[in-house]
């Protein structure tokens, strides 16, 4: 029973981050080009952006 | 990594813009689209519809930010958009144009502000976050209920069970506002939809797990609020994905159109304004190649008019001083000025766009499969729950269990995988289609055009590709091949660019010419060997050739080539027919479908086409109003029409039809009032979007069997009170992972297998092989 006082939070905790990391993501217009970003992968030009 | 050379048209464009007067139109035209960003940077945004692999972004990139006054530019693959930002004090929009024109690829400014589409971005984004919401919810709810139902001792269960409740609320309070919202519509206009019973089972569940948790009940929903929300939002999600994705493509397709015109002011000066700008009696120069902003009258130069987009007519029209110009027809040969009698918004186009919207008020409204499904769906529900609760109350007196009996009817029947079960089908086979270069706007269009009893299409650039084709010639062409050519590169009229493709004239070496001259309405002049030499009308070229003389023969248009004192050659054009036509039209046939033709051109052309593809019903010579008349008359007899057209005659009855579809050649207008947009362009487009519809259509009514099976199954089970939570949770995605599975199999299938035998074994072949080029074309 006290582990779980420690363990539920921490699960919840990374859950969260989770979450948080998505939409960060999202909002920093990572998902606006997906077929750009495959594409851009393929680019031998190390300092396009 | 170079899959795309469009050099020939980075050329063209090169040289229009040749002049300075144009550069500095161009420049007021750009800066008209730019907008201004929060730190003072100007930001430009332009559609580049050839760029098509990781080498043209770079290419276009690496152009644009070595311009040393541009802060960043970036190329969007998926929506085919470079937007750059730049310093508007010291540098010129047009050099960024002329950067992106150097790199090899066609491209048109826009104005990002103008297509609003910021708000449909950010519904997209606002149901990805709801689903990331639900979807953590329901992992993490997940996993304390399994605890629960693995047998936890009763305190922890009843730990878990508060813990479960503090994120679910938060999570159906955020996940749940699109179910809420138009379930609250749905109950304001006094029908139900969907989402009544969902929204209704969620807050239900919620609150009674709640009241279960805080007073030491054993059994919470709160895994099935959140898990039925995330399930539902998938379908949502995909749903508007759907839609934005086709809208993209359309809009892609768009911007092309003259937003501007060039305004010819009383001190001889000449700049670009945007069109509301332009009131009567404006002077506007017209160059060639473009289209006609506004109707208008002609006050100096000549020209030949190409109104095919307008009414339909196949042969170009000669206009000089004095001719009536309608807005929309394109300017093909030499420029004009020209004087505006109407504002565009009154202008031709107008009148069009009126009648599109009174032929859509006249529609009867489309009730979608779904909501004709939830129609009787969920008054269903709701009285099942209501009987079991007045059957437990009666039977046991107790409130507690009638209630909690109630409430598991509605989670058990909440309508998760009905809600999947369209939507699911619809985005695999809008993906389907897609592949194949066919853009459908919204599921409805799948099921309207299953329904489909009779075609109507129209001809000048639907049955035809609305470009000349050479059919025939008269005298020997290939003595004079590169003489031909050499006058034929000269013009921009349609016949010119058919002549100059014939297999002996193009590729041969251009031939020495003095003094080239294209008069409009007559065709190009030359001198050569000190000989005039003539391409153009027969009448003008017959002056100066020795002897023979104009024949005709069916309806197709003549152009002639003559040097001065020879025998004339006579080339014949006719529209040609779109690649497929024939096969099309005949498995639209096959399959049981009438086939018409409604034309705005003149009788004789629309005769033969209508003979070369068997089709024995055409009416030449409508205007929009009596095609209109004709799709009402065959609705009034029960008919559903699907209406394939492109012009912006054929605008009013795309949206007065029962469904329609356009190919991507068709005017912005008639793009945007269709249905589905097809873009490449075989006309088989349209008996296989017809196919996929139909199949959908099929896996649809599949899907709702399912669903209802194991509602037959479930309710019993729950107004018995057998229902638990975790059999709630098993129950509830079997039924969902069935329904979307089976959805995946319209992706799998083979395009023109199933319905009809007679277009699988003609069109398949060519399909597979379509697709198969796609897919090259794609892995390039």
């Amino acid at each position: 029973m006290n582990l779980l006082i420690v363990l539920i939070p921490v699960a919840l905790g990374l859950g969260a981050l989770g979450l948080g990391a998505f939409i960060w993501s999202l909002k920093s217009g990572q998902y606006d080009d997906l077929e750009g970003a495959a594409e851009r992968i393929l680019s031998d030009d190390g300092e396009e952006p | 990594m170079n899959c795309c050379g469009a050099d020939g048209m980075a050329d063209e464009i090169a040289g229009k813009s040749a002049a300075a007067g144009r550069l500095k139109l161009r420049e007021e035209q750009l800066l008209l689209a730019a907008h201004r960003t929060g730190d003072g940077m100007l930001q430009s945004d332009f559609l580049v519809p050839g760029m098509h692999c990781v080498g043209c972004m770079t290419k276009i990139e690496k152009r644009l930010n070595a311009l040393p006054f541009v802060d960043r530019a970036r190329a969007n693959l998926s929506t085919r958009r470079v937007s750059v930002c730049w310093n508007g004090e010291n540098g010129s929009a047009v050099d960024i144009d002329q950067a992106i024109t150097d790199a090899g690829y066609e491209h048109a400014p826009f104005d990002l502000a103008a297509l609003a589409e910021n708000d449909g971005e950010s519904t997209g984004r606002r149901l990805l976050t709801s689903l990331a919401v639900a979807g953590f919810a329901a992992a993490n709810i997940m996993l304390l209920s399994i605890s629960v139902w693995a047998g936890a001792d009763p305190a922890t269960a009843q730990l878990f069970h508060l813990i479960s409740g503090v994120i679910a609320i938060p999570a159906v309070a955020y996940a749940g506002q699109p179910f809420f919202r138009s379930a609250i519509a749905a109950l304001k206009r006094g029908g139900l939809n969907m989402d009544v019973p969902i929204s209704l089972a969620v807050l239900l569940a919620l609150s009674m797990s709640l009241y279960e948790s805080l007073t030491g009940g054993q059994e919470a929903y709160f895994d099935a609020c959140v898990t039925l929300l995330f399930f539902l939002l998938i379908g949502r999600t995909l749903d508007h994905t759907m839609r934005e994705k086709a809208r993209g493509a359309v809009t892609r397709l768009m911007g092309f159109a003259a937003r501007g015109a060039a305004l010819l002011q009383p001190d001889g000066a000449v700049h670009f304004v945007p069109i509301s700008e332009i009131g009567p009696g404006a002077h506007i120069l017209v160059a060639a190649g473009e289209r006609v902003p506004v109707d208008a009258i002609v006050v100096s130069g000549a020209s030949d008019l190409d109104r095919s987009l307008v009414t339909g007519e196949s042969e170009t029209v000669p206009i000089g001083k004095g001719a009536e110009i309608e807005a929309g027809t394109l300017n093909l040969t030499g420029p004009v000025e020209i004087e505006a009698v109407r504002t565009a918004e009154k202008s031709f186009l107008s009148e069009i766009i009126q009648m599109m919207e009174a032929a859509e008020n006249g529609k009867a409204g489309y009730v979608r499969i779904a909501d004709r499904m939830a129609a009787i769906y969920a008054p269903a529900v709701h009285i099942l729950a209501a009987l079991a609760f007045a059957g437990w109350l009666i039977a046991t007196g107790d409130w507690h269990q009638a209630i909690y009996t109630a409430i598991a009817v509605l989670i058990i029947t909440c309508p998760c995988a009905l809600g999947l079960a369209v939507p699911v089908v619809h985005v695999v086979g809008a993906n389907r289609l897609f592949r194949d270069g066919i853009m459908i706007k919204d599921g409805a269009a799948f099921e309207k055009l299953a329904e489909v009893t009779r075609v109507v299409f129209d001809k000048t650039g639907t049955l035809t590709l609305g470009r000349p084709e050479v059919v025939r010639v008269d005298g020997n062409a290939a003595a004079f091949a590169g003489l031909i050519r050499t006058l034929a590169a000269r013009s921009h009229h349609p016949a010119a660019a058919a002549i100059a493709k014939l297999d002996t004239i193009a590729g041969t070496v251009l031939a020495e010419t003095e003094s080239v001259a294209e008069l409009p309405g007559f065709g190009v002049q030359a001198i050569s060997g000190g000989k005039r030499v003539r391409l153009g009308r027969p009448e003008w070229v017959l002056e100066i050739s020795g002897g023979g003389k104009k024949t005709q023969i069916n309806s197709n248009s003549v152009t002639a080539f003559a040097v001065q004192g020879a025998l004339p050659i006579l080339f014949e054009l006719t529209d040609a027919l779109r690649p497929d036509a024939l096969e099309a039209v005949t498995a639209l046939k096959k399959s049981g479908l009438q086939c018409e033709i409604l034309s705005g051109d003149a009788p004789g052309p629309v005769a033969d086409a209508a003979s070369r593809l068997g089709i024995s019903d055409a009416r030449p010579g409508l205007v929009p109003k009596d095609k209109i008349a004709r799709l009402k008359e065959l609705q009034s007899k029960g008919e559903k029409v699907l209406m394939a057209g492109d012009g912006l005659n054929d605008a009013p009855s795309l949206a007065a039809a029962h469904v329609s579809m356009a190919p991507a050649s068709a005017s912005d207008v008639g793009r945007l009032a269709a249905d589905l947009v097809f873009t490449r362009e075989s006309l088989s487009a349209v008996p296989l979007a017809r196919d996929v519809a139909i199949k959908a259509g099929r896996l649809v009514r599949q899907n709702f069997a399912l669903a209802i099976f194991y509602n037959c199954i479930a309710i019993p089970l729950a107004m018995a009170g057998f229902v638990t939570p975790l059999f709630a949770a098993i129950a509830m995605s079997t039924s969902s992972i069935a329904v979307v599975s089976n959805s995946m199999r319209l992706g799998l299938m083979r395009s023109g297998a199933g319905s009809n035998p007679g277009y699988e074994t003609r069109a398949a072949p060519d399909l597979s092989q379509e697709s198969a080029g796609h897919g090259r074309e794609a892995a390039a």
